[in-house]
């Protein structure tokens, strides 16, 4: 374990959720975030990873401790980006205006934003399908919309749910490596939810392993190859050795 | 099926045809008397006789229809968006919204000749027609307003959206199947609001359709009577049929009820 020698982005102290109907998705949540660090949550399917990350885009509040944004005098970001777990798209409007949304609420004319929705929509390889509506398009093409969404404002914080799991094989291979590009180049600080331990370690410098009833974090694994990484990293034991250990560590929390 | 826009047009054609051509077979065949049911060519003929005071007529009739209607629209879909900003104001006028509702209008009718005044009847005919048409675009788009991706909305407020930005690029569009399909209900609602209306007021005050009918229906000109029902039941599919279009119109990209499904 490394110990993070950069800033502090954002501080979550003993963050409990339960819901309205009763459920206790979160208790004790204690962790920093770094900043420009890329961090993703594992855990078995209800463990709470959606619930923290929408406590932490502030979509809702916790019901018992605190999370503070130490570097903005405590208060959360302006400029968030997020990625739904499921694609999030409105309907009614073409792909274009989709991506544009969040540039045309920010008040930036049709004419400027045009090289950048053009842009975002290529990264994720979607560049002819810009006038398609949403109904038009295959479930993981709408995923990649919503993920040219997130990006088309680059933010500086990236919270992403699950972004690539509709995904077949290469195509997540290309856009995690896409997106491990982008955050070493604009120093984006990402939070990243994932099903795949392998995603998790291949992208991520610090790996949250989440455990069920209630949700809370079980460890804090720290994955210390250098970056760039690629193919060769992908193939190397070092990698499969994370793997393994994130895999027990998921393995105990089901167990416990 | 390849033919199934032919089915949908001849298959409910042929059966008119062929029920025409019963009735007027039968009505000669036992040579059942005018004024108890005229033949189909009689119909006919009395439209063509009295086709001028009948267009005049339909002009009335179609005049507060429509305007009824654009103001039910206005109206409701207004109301419906002040609801969706307040849901203290909601709270406050739904239920009066409902009473107006549920208030059989034939009751009301009366009222509202007297106090709008007999030499105002086109005025009283609006008022009735538009308490009719009103409610199911309020409700419908009331509901469509509430139904706005949840996730949409939080992302709309991640962004930081205004009140305005998120009714008119959220709310409004997702509620605009909601509203098309109230709208659907309302444009039938407000010609039998309308045709109701004048059946009260009758006296001759007003020169609507219904108004005809009941004057040849108290000469026994049934004929007439039938011609002038012809008329009625043309503009009520006409209004269907031209909201069943602006709502295909409108919705056929994206949304699932106007979606061609591949076979
Ligand atoms: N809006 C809600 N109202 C009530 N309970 C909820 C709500 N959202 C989530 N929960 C509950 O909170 C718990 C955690 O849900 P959450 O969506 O955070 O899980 P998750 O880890 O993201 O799961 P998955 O991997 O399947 O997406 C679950 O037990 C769920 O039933
Ligand atoms: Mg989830």
């Amino acid at each position: 374990m490394t110990p993070d020698s950069r800033q502090s982005l954002v501080s979550l102290s003993g963050v409990a959720k339960t819901y309205g109907s009763g459920t206790l998705a979160l208790e004790g949540v204690s962790t920093e975030i770094a900043r420009g660090s890329f961090v993703s949550l594992v855990g078995p399917s209800g463990c709470g990873k959606s619930t923290l990350l929408r406590i932490i885009a502030g979509l809702i509040e916790p019901s018992a401790g605190k999370i503070s944004w130490p570097l903005n005098g405590g208060a959360r970001p302006a400029d968030i980006g997020f990625v739904f777990q499921d694609a999030t798209l409105m309907p009614w409007a073409r792909v274009f205006e989709n991506v544009y949304l969040p540039l045309k609420l920010k008040g930036v004319s049709r004419k400027d934003a045009e090289a950048r929705v053009g842009e975002a929509l290529q990264r994720v390889g979607l560049s002819d399908f810009a006038a398609a509506y949403p109904r038009e398009l295959s479930g993981g093409m709408k995923m990649r919309v919503s993920i040219a969404r997130a990006l088309v404002t680059e933010p500086p914080v990236l919270l992403m749910d699950e972004p690539f799991a509709a995904l077949d094989e290469f195509t997540r291979e290309k856009l995690d490596d896409d997106l491990l590009e982008l955050w070493r180049g604009q120093n984006w600080t990402v939070i990243f939810v994932t099903h795949s331990v392998y995603e998790s370690v291949y992208l991520s410098e610090r790996v949250l392993v989440m455990g069920a009833r209630p949700g809370r974090v079980l460890q804090d694994i720290h994955i210390d190859a250098p970056f760039p990484r690629g193919r060769a990293f992908r193939e190397s034991t070092g990698y499969v050795a994370r793997c393994a250990e994130v895999s027990a560590a998921l393995r105990e929390g089901a167990e416990a | 099926m390849e033919d199934s826009r032919a089915y949908r047009i001849f298959l409910p054609l042929a059966v008119g045809i062929a029920f025409l051509l019963l009735w007027e077979g039968l009505v000669r065949h036992y040579a059942v008397p005018e004024f108890v049911l005229p033949a189909p060519s009689r119909i006919a003929q009395s439209l063509v006789d009295n086709f001028g005071s009948l267009m005049g007529s339909l002009m009335v009739t179609l005049k507060v229809t429509i305007l009824a209607f654009l103001l039910a629209v206005v109206g409701g879909v207004g109301l419906a968006i002040v609801f969706s900003q307040s849901r203290a104001i909601e709270g406050a006028l739904f239920p009066y919204a409902v009473i107006l509702q549920v208030t059989p209008v034939v009751s009301i009718a009366p009222l509202i000749l007297i106090w709008v005044g007999f030499d105002r009847v086109e005025l009283a005919l609006l008022i009735i027609a538009w308490i009719v048409a009103f409610f199911p675009i309020l409700s419908n788009t009331t509901l469509g307003l509430r139904s706005a991706d949840h996730n949409l909305r939080d992302l709309f407020r991640l962004y930081g959206a205004s009140r305005w930005q998120v009714l008119s690029e959220l709310l409004l569009p997702s509620a605009l199947p909601y509203m098309l399909g109230g709208m659907k209900i309302s444009g039938g609602l407000a010609l039998i609001g309308a045709v109701v209306a004048e059946f009260v007021a009758g006296s001759g005050a007003s020169t609507g359709l219904a108004w005809r009918i009941i004057e040849a229906g108290n000469r026994l000109d049934i004929p007439k009577m039938f011609a002038a029902l012809l008329l009625l039941s043309a503009l009520g599919i006409t209004i269907f049929f031209a909201l069943s279009w602006l709502e295909h119109t409108l919705l056929k990209r994206w949304h699932e009820s106007a979606l061609r499904r591949e076979a």
